[in-house]
């Protein structure tokens, strides 16, 4: 069974991306998962195939309240915010395989009115809400937070740290990140930082949360909602608009997933096992791709991950994204729609509907021209990876 | 090699609360004795506590003491509080220290250095700090100021 080229991503939807949402959570998943149906063209009757978020919804409410009757696949990918991207590969299977024909993905969460209410920040809150077991919460409990380290913010900022001293990386490159993620917002009527443009010198002058972040190196908490419709290409053809093909999808897991600390290189992340693998299978190099939505829940995070597909050498991201190449009108334009960073925290999911966008050629003001083919990733829990190479389908 | 804890701060600093193996690491800790698993077929060292040695599969291991010579691997110093019992040591430095037995621990810098004293490969020792007979928390010292 070859996955390049099976199916494609037919239906999309969000929500704005808010601070303080009227709309409760579920509602606000049913609501943007029907209009992602809509999307496509498709009816509740046509979709068989449900993948939840991890966490804050089960897909049993789901399917009941979206009047999903015949459910034929169900499955939860665990990985963070790596897994909006993994879902499409997942998604690809079951389609692929025939289990199902056309697969609905959503994820939804409070993720700044939760955080207000629990009194808790950043993800350390997130992955309260999160059910079942978390591969992170032994490691942060037992042997992290007693030294004061709770949040990514700070155990990814090991990481950050040592690779910045080992490169030489300025601070203007983590810098090159945030302001092209904060440009792309302001054309984006979603975007939380829309209107709230950012200079590299506000940057540089912005407080330390735990160096070597500063405060705009980190990501946004956002209420909000994404879903997509996946399913075969053949069926794609008569839908509404333009298919997004999955030429290639993989994920990896480092090893040890439950640690950042005890692997060989914590430097060399799951996405350079992942990468090779998409990229081989969608029989196309990194340098092809037309623009990049890279998982940014932190700048330095993006840096490790241009390198990491193969973009860029071992510490050659500082001189990637410098002289406005990821900027719109650059040669790979970064996170056209502001990205976590920016836009919003949705799980990475964003960067999937954006990419689909970009790829229908209805992303507006922001819209790279002629795009044909991206790159969406996601990054999460200890550094859990996923990429997907998206394609314009006729 | 181990010292006492300095009096109970409020609000205090997150403990953890260890069970299983866990609670073996932390209680030689608590003893002032820093001691990591060793793979008792293929010696191989390993940390964070594992049933069966990761590298050859084997269940049979002991607790072996730990030299606590190593080097900075890596350090964040952290300004916001995300943690209210860390609050009255605003900025604080959480190094990674890489063990001369290969094993890669977190621990606080001592209150005499800054972060500001931590280059990578910095040689440093790790010590106990003794909270508890159940718990003792790791903290380094550079050998020398750059």
């Amino acid at each position: 069974m070859n996955l390049s080229g099976a199916c494609a991503v037919v239906g999309i939807a969000e929500t704005d991306y808010v601070r303080g949402s009227d709309v409760p959570n579920l509602e606000r998943m049913l609501r943007t998962a029907q209009r992602a149906v809509a999307d496509a063209g498709l009816t509740m009757g046509d979709i068989d195939g449900v993948i939840p978020p991890p966490g804050f919804v089960t897909v049993e409410e789901l399917a009941a309240n979206l009047g999903i009757e015949t459910l034929r696949y169900s499955s939860t990918i665990a990985m963070g915010g790596a897994s909006s991207t993994a879902t499409l590969q997942t998604a690809a299977m079951a389609i692929a395989s025939g289990v199902a024909h056309t697969v609905v993905c959503v994820v939804g969460w409070d993720g700044y009115s939760a955080m207000r209410s629990t009194g808790v920040v950043a993800a350390g809150g997130a992955n309260r809400a999160l059910s079942g077991p978390n591969p992170m919460t032994r490691t942060l409990s037992q042997y992290y937070r007693p030294y004061g380290v709770r949040v990514p913010a700070q155990f990814y900022s090991w990481l950050f740290n040592r690779y910045k001293l080992l490169h030489a990386v300025p601070d203007e490159a983590a810098g090159a990140v945030a302001v092209a993620c904060r440009n792309h917002a302001q054309l984006n009527e979603r975007a939380l930082m829309r209107g709230r443009p950012l200079t590299l010198d506000d940057y540089l002058q912005a407080r330390w949360v735990a160096e070597p972040l500063r405060l705009f190196d980190c990501c946004l908490e956002t209420d909000a909602a994404c879903a997509i419709v996946i399913t075969s290409v053949e069926r794609a053809r008569d839908l509404r608009h333009a298919p997004a093909v999955v030429l290639g999808v993989a994920e990896a897991h480092p090893y040890p997933a439950d640690d950042l600390l005890s692997r060989r290189d914590p430097l060399r992340i799951a996405l350079s096992d992942a990468a090779p693998r998409a990229f081989a299978m969608a029989g196309i190099s990194p340098h092809e791709v037309d623009l990049l939505e890279i998982y940014d829940c932190f700048t330095y995070v993006v840096l490790l991950q241009l390198e990491a597909l193969g973009l860029c050498g071992p510490g050659e991201a500082a001189g990637f994204v410098a002289d406005g190449a990821i900027g719109l009108g650059g040669r790979y334009p970064l996170n056209t729609h502001g990205g976590l960073l920016s836009q919003g925290h949705m799980w990475g999911m964003n960067h999937v509907v954006e990419l689909v966008r970009q790829l229908r050629h209805d992303a507006g003001p922001a819209q790279v021209p002629n795009a044909e083919i991206g790159v969406v990733t996601g990054w999460g829990d200890f550094g859990d990876g996923s990429l997907a190479i998206l394609a314009r389908g006729r | 090699m181990s010292k006492r804890a300095d009096q109970p701060r409020v609000p205090e600093r997150p403990l953890p609360r260890p069970e299983g193996l866990d609670a073996e690491f932390y209680a030689w800790c608590g003893r002032g004795e820093l001691r990591f698993q060793r793979c008792g077929s293929c010696r191989a060292w390993r940390h964070l506590p594992r049933v069966l040695c990761p590298s050859c599969g084997s269940d049979q291991w002991t607790w072996e003491p730990a030299t606590g010579r190593g080097v900075v691997w890596s350090w964040t110093t952290t300004h916001q509080q995300f943690e209210v019992g860390m609050g009255s040591r605003l900025p604080y430095a959480s190094v990674v220290v890489e063990l001369e037995e290969g094993l890669r621990v977190v621990a606080l810098l001592a209150d005499s250095f800054a972060p500001s004293d931590l280059r990578l490969d910095l040689p440093v020792a790790v010590e106990i700090d003794v909270i508890s007979d159940e718990i003792g928390l790791l903290v380094c010292s550079p050998h020398a100021r750059p």
